[in-house]
C-alpha cells in the first residue's frame, strides 16, 4: 500500500465527513430544540435526491441547480411535518414520538418505491464531473464540490445559529421553552422553522450527492444511521460536536476501508462510537 | 391595574387554583404569600399566560389575558421572572439581556432600556460576554430581574426573587426591587417568608390550598393571628 493511496483515502473520507457533518447537523437541531429524534431524516435526504434526480431526467436541470430548488422543497416539507405531526405529540410519551417519526420513515420508503420502484438510478451526465489531480492524488470532481456546497451550508447555518437574532430565539427556545415564550418569541414557529432548517441541511445534501451516489429508496437509511452515531458521538444539540464527529467519522471510516476492510468499515465506526460514548456519555462537545 | 376574578386552575383532575380573586393596583408592591405547594406559582402562570385556566377572568390594563398566548401578553408590558430565575444558560449576559426586549413592543427601545438596566445592574455589564449558567446565583437573579426589565414593563411579576440568595445579597435585592418600583413599576412578587415579604410589600394575599386566606396591608398581615396558623400549622 502506498502512500499515495493512504492520503488518497484519508481525502476522501475527509470530504465525506464534511456530508456527514451536515446530515448529522440537521438532525442536531431539531434534537437539540424539542428532544425529539427524527427518524425520517434519511428519508427526507432521500426525497431530495429522487426531486435532484427527477429534475435531471424530466427537464434535464442539472443536480447543482437543483439545490435551491430543493432547499426550499424541503424546508416546505419539514415544517409541514411540525404542524401536521410533531405540534400533536410534543408532550406525548417518548415511544409515540419514536413511533410517529419513524412511522413517517417508512412511509415514505414504501411510498417511493411504489412511485418510483425499488430500482437504482443514476444521474448519468452531471455538470460537474470527472477527477481531479492534485499533488499527484486522484479526487472526483463531483465529491470535492458535494463536500465544499456541504460544508458551505454548515457554514451558513452556523452563523445563522450563532450570529443572527432568529438563531439565537432559537437557541433560547432550545434552552428553555417557557421563558422564550416570556420573551415574546414564538416557540411553536421556532419549532417548524427548526424543522424547516433540519430538513433543508439533507436538501443541500441530498441534492448534492445526487450527481455520484445512486438513488433509491433506502439510500437514507445509511446515511440517518450514521448521522445518529455523529449526534450522539459530537453530543446532541451541539453544532460544532456535529461537524468534528462528521469528520471523525469520515477519516474512521475511510481508514478502516483501506486498513482492515471495506466491508467492515461500519463496524469499525461503531466500535468507536461505542468507546466514545462508554467513555464520555454526553458526546465530545455535548451537555446534555 | 391588574385584576383576577374567581381564577379556577387544575393540572388534569387535580384542581390547584379553588376561586382566587385579587387585585393590583398601579405603583403598588403586592406579595403573594403561602406554604410550599400553597398555588403561588400556579397564579402566577396563569396570569403571564404559561397555564391555561378552566374558569375566571384576568384582566390587564382593561385588557382580558385569561386565553392569551404568553407572547402577546408581554407585549403588553407584563412581565414574569419565573422560580429559580431560569435565564438561558448557555447564552451570554448580553444576548439574555437582548432577547429580553424581543417583543415588537418595545424592540425599537432596546438600546435605551438596555442602558437602564446596566445602569441598575453595573455588573451586568462587565459580564456582558460571560455565560449564563456559569454566574453566581445572586448574579443570575440580577440578569433575570434586569431581562424581564428589558421588556419596559408596566407590572413586574417576579417568583421568589430571594430563593437561594445570601441574607446581603437578599438584601440587596430587596433595595433594587424597591428603586424599580419607585421608577414607576407596579410589582407583584412571591416569598415564603412572611417577615421578608412585608418589609417589601405594601400589601399582600396569603394562599391556602388554593385558596385567598388573608388579605390586607403589610401592618395587618404582621399582626394577623390567622397567619401563624398558615404558617405554623397552628
Ligand atoms: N405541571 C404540573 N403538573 C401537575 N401538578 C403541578 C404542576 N405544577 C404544579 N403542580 C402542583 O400544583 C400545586 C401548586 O403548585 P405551585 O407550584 O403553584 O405551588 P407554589 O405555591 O408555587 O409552591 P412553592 O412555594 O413550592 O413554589 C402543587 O401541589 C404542585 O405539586
Ligand atoms: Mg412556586
Amino acid at each position: 500500500m502506498t502512500r499515495e493511496i493512504i492520503i488518497q483515502a484519508l481525502i476522501s473520507g475527509l470530504l465525506m465527513g464534511f456530508i456527514y457533518a451536515l446530515v448529522a447537523a440537521g438532525l442536531s437541531l431539531i434534537f437539540g430544540l424539542m428532544e425529539i429524534v427524527n427518524f425520517a431524516h434519511g428519508e427526507f435526504m432521500m426525497l431530495s435526491m429522487y426531486t435532484t434526480f427527477w429534475l435531471y431526467t424530466l427537464f434535464g436541470l442539472d443536480p447543482l441547480l437543483s439545490i435551491p430548488i430543493c432547499i426550499v422543497l424541503l424546508f416546505v416539507i419539514g415544517v409541514v411535518t411540525h404542524y401536521g405531526i410533531i405540534r400533536h405529540i410534543l408532550d406525548a410519551p417518548m415511544l409515540v414520538q419514536i413511533t410517529a417519526t419513524f412511522g413517517l420513515a417508512i412511509f415514505l420508503r414504501s411510498l417511493a418505491q411504489f412511485l418510483w420502484s425499488a430500482d437504482y438510478q443514476v444521474i448519468d451526465d452531471p455538470i460537474v464531473s470527472g477527477r481531479i489531480e492534485i499533488w499527484g492524488i486522484y479526487l472526483g470532481l463531483p465529491q470535492v464540490v458535494a463536500s465544499a456546497g456541504c460544508l458551505l451550508a454548515f457554514g451558513f447555518l452556523y452563523y445563522f445559529v450563532n450570529r443572527t437574532e432568529t438563531g439565537i430565539a432559537l437557541q433560547a427556545t432550545a434552552q428553555d421553552r417557557e421563558a422564550a415564550g416570556l420573551m415574546g418569541i414564538q416557540t411553536n414557529r421556532m419549532f417548524a422553522l427548526g424543522w424547516g432548517i433540519g430538513a433543508s441541511c439533507v436538501g443541500v445534501a441530498g441534492a448534492l450527492i445526487s450527481s455520484y451516489y445512486m438513488v433509491f429508496p433506502d439510500v437514507g437509511i445509511i446515511f440517518a444511521l450514521l448521522a445518529y452515531v455523529t449526534v450522539a458521538m459530537g453530543g446532541f444539540g451541539s453544532l460544532i460536536g456535529a461537524l468534528i464527529a462528521g469528520i471523525a467519522i469520515g477519516l474512521i471510516e475511510a481508514a478502516g476501508a483501506i486498513l482492515v476492510s471495506p466491508a467492515f468499515k461500519y463496524g469499525i465506526i461503531f466500535l468507536c462510537y461505542l468507546a466514545v460514548v462508554l467513555l464520555r456519555p454526553k458526546g465530545l462537545f455535548g451537555r446534555f | 391595574m391588574l385584576s383576577i376574578r374567581n381564577l379556577e386552575v387544575s393540572y388534569g383532575d387535580y384542581q390547584v387554583i379553588r376561586g382566587v380573586s385579587m387585585e393590583v393596583y398601579v405603583g403598588e408592591i403586592v406579595a403573594l404569600l403561602g406554604p410550599n405547594g400553597a398555588g403561588k406559582s400556579t397564579i402566577l402562570n396563569s396570569i403571564s399566560g404559561l397555564q391555561s385556566a378552566q374558569a375566571g377572568v384576568i384582566e390587564f390594563d382593561g385588557v382580558h389575558i385569561e386565553s392569551m398566548p404568553s407572547h402577546k401578553i408581554v407585549r403588553l408590558r407584563l412581565a414574569h421572572i419565573l422560580e429559580r430565575r431560569r435565564v438561558f444558560p448557555y447564552l451570554t449576559v448580553y444576548q439574555n439581556l437582548w432577547l429580553g426586549g424581543y417583543n415588537p413592543t418595545v424592540r425599537d427601545e432596546r438600546k435605551r432600556n438596555l442602558e437602564r438596566v446596566y445602569e441598575l445592574f453595573p455588573k451586568l455589564r462587565e459580564r456582558e460576554t460571560q455565560l449564563a449558567h456559569s454566574m453566581s446565583g445572586g448574579e443570575q437573579q440580577m440578569l433575570a430581574l434586569g431581562r424581564g426589565l428589558m421588556a419596559d414593563p408596566k407590572l413586574l411579576m417576579v417568583d421568589e426573587p430571594l430563593l437561594g440568595l445570601a441574607p446581603s445579597v437578599a438584601r440587596h435585592t430587596i433595595e433594587v426591587l424597591k428603586q424599580i418600583n419607585q421608577k414607576g413599576v407596579t410589582i407583584l412578587f412571591i416569598e415564603q417568608n412572611v417577615q421578608t415579604a412585608m418589609s417589601l410589600a405594601h400589601r399582600g394575599y396569603v394562599l391556602e390550598s388554593g385558596k385567598v386566606v388573608i388579605e390586607g396591608t403589610s401592618s395587618e398581615l404582621l399582626n394577623s393571628g390567622e397567619i401563624k396558623r398558615v404558617f405554623l400549622g397552628g
